[in-house]
């Protein structure tokens, strides 16, 4: 069951993700953003991070990509047109791709025999609660980046009221 | 049955449970327009739809016969994919969240539960996040319709809806705090003891909670006060605009379908779901299985009506806001009342524990 919603929501995510660079039009890549998201969340769920899951949902494709959706259709963007791109990125770009498929693929063969006893979502399994889990460790070790955090995104807002004030 | 595996009579009944809850879930979304129309006439000193079948019962059908045999128009200017994919989104996620509501107590046959598709520990995330994903079905409409009135309506509707999935979300957080569980079932349960006086909104003292939700998801299914993305005197009719036959038909069942999810919530949430209001003082009366197994889900769908008919009464009687009064509404009292009731709820919380 695991290893179907794997394949049909990898290949799902990984089409979204393709598609994303090849469609023309901003709003159809942003959907195809969408669609990478929610597969995403299934893949996280599949291994037993259900707040995960539905954390990525309600912000991601629930929150910003509404926002990003929204700025386009503002804007009224439309068609892009193909340019032959950066030299840069070809020179980098497939070099670098390689490097880091080679690098990945090194690390995973080489730590063959950890990863295939490990239980992977072992810990988060709907038999303990995993938001109790989550929020115990939040809320006692993790406290102080979890409150920087917090202090950074109010910083962002307070940010983005004086952006948006300026012009009076 | 003794031949099949344990996964396949998983699979057969989960099956079928998606089926009788759909097919249950649409008849319903057509006798709500129909009881609307009625009840609202009532109020206006009409009669309403009253000649197919007695009392006009067949209405409903008749309705859904003509949406399927009109012609399906497509103007020409439309963005042929979105403009077809969006009114399945928006029908699509509001059928979704019924997957996980528990309508009748814990009844097991051959191991699975009768009376909720998918019991999940985040159940109540579940359905906030199917609910955000909606919000594209009516994006995409209007852009997509490529007119401007279209646009405009589906601008208002998805920057009211993003406005105030804040303030619904944040009254929701009360009642979590008092359960200690995002799981409906366990929500429902913290609120079985005494029935009526055990509700979050009496016993719980969530009625501040109660009131910001009843405000946000009035404005979260666009409806009456806040049914602003269609005000016709404005807007035409909004995002729907361009939207004929089938298609026009699945916005009009994904806004009815909304409301159902929306009362099935407030039942679960702050009406104490599918317990009794007695409480335990009727438990010795016609105490059989099958007895047990049907009155919860009859109060399930009696607290389910009522805040149906709460609806209808708000649209009978309050006349729509201005846009600019619903967005200050919801920033400047809603979200600031919703802080207050958690920061509250948890202090009296943490000094009782």
């Amino acid at each position: 069951m695991q290893l179907a919603l794997f394949i049909v929501f990898g290949a799902l995510a990984l089409g979204g993700a393709l598609n994303l660079l090849l469609q023309r039009h901003p709003i159809h890549s942003a959907l195809s953003l969408v669609v990478v998201m929610m597969s995403l969340a299934v893949l996280y769920w599949s291994l037993g991070a259900e707040f995960l899951a539905a954390a990525q949902v309600i912000v991601y494709s629930g929150a910003i990509m509404v926002l990003f959706v929204f700025v386009i259709m503002l804007l009224n963007a439309g068609k892009e047109e193909h340019t032959p791109g950066s030299r840069a990125a070809y020179t980098v770009g497939f070099p670098g791709a390689a490097a880091i498929f080679c690098l990945l693929s090194f690390v995973f063969l080489s730590e063959r025999g950890a990863l295939m006893t490990s239980n992977i979502g072992g810990d988060l399994s709907s038999a303990v609660d995993n938001i109790a889990q989550l929020s115990a460790m939040l809320f006692t070790r993790q406290l102080l980046p979890f409150e920087v955090t917090s202090v950074l995104i109010l910083v962002a807002i307070l940010g983005a009221v004086v952006l948006a004030r300026k012009e009076q | 049955v003794n031949h099949l595996t344990n996964f396949e009579i998983f699979l057969l009944l989960s099956v079928l449970k998606v089926a009788v809850v759909l097919v249950i879930t649409l008849l319903g979304v057509a006798y709500t327009v129909l009881l609307e129309r009625k009840l609202l006439a009532r109020m206006q000193n009409r009669w309403g739809p009253s000649r197919v079948g007695p009392f006009g019962l067949l209405q409903p059908l008749v309705d859904g016969a003509k949406s399927f045999l009109k012609e399906d128009m497509n103007p020409l200017a439309v963005e042929r994919p979105l403009f077809i994919l969006a009114p399945i989104i928006a029908l699509g996620c509001a059928l979704i969240s019924m997957s996980v509501v528990p309508f009748g107590a814990v009844t097991r046959v051959q191991g699975v539960d009768l009376f909720q598709i998918a019991n999940v520990n985040i159940g109540l995330l579940v359905i906030l996040g199917v609910t955000s994903i909606g919000v594209y079905g009516i994006t995409l409409s209007g852009w997509s319709s490529n007119n401007k009135y279209s646009l405009l309506g589906s601008l208002r509707s998805t920057a009211q809806m993003i406005s105030y999935e804040l303030s619904l979300g944040l009254s929701l957080v009360g009642v979590v705090l008092r359960a200690q569980s995002l799981n409906l079932r366990v929500i429902v349960d913290s609120q079985a003891a005494h029935g009526m006086l055990s509700w979050n909104i009496f016993g719980g003292f969530q009625f501040v909670a109660f009131f910001i939700y009843l405000m946000a998801a009035f404005a979260e299914t666009n409806r009456a006060p806040f049914d602003l993305p269609e005000a016709e005197n404005e807007l035409v009719a909004g995002y729907h605009t361009e939207y004929s036959s089938m298609k026009f038909a699945m916005f009009f069942m994904a806004e009815y379908a909304n409301m159902i999810t929306v009362s099935c919530v407030a039942t679960l949430l702050f009406l104490g779901g599918s317990t009794s209001v007695f409480g335990h003082l009727f438990d010795g009366f016609l105490n059989t299985p099958v007895a047990n197994a049907i009155f919860p889900v009859c109060w399930f769908v009696a607290k389910v009506f009522a805040f149906l008919a709460l609806y209808i009464w708000v649209r009978g009687t309050l006349p729509r806001f201005r846009y600019d009064q619903l967005m200050s509404f919801g920033w400047k009292f809603l979200l600031p009342l919703a802080m207050a009731n958690i920061l509250v709820t948890s202090f009296i919380l943490a000094v009782r524990g």
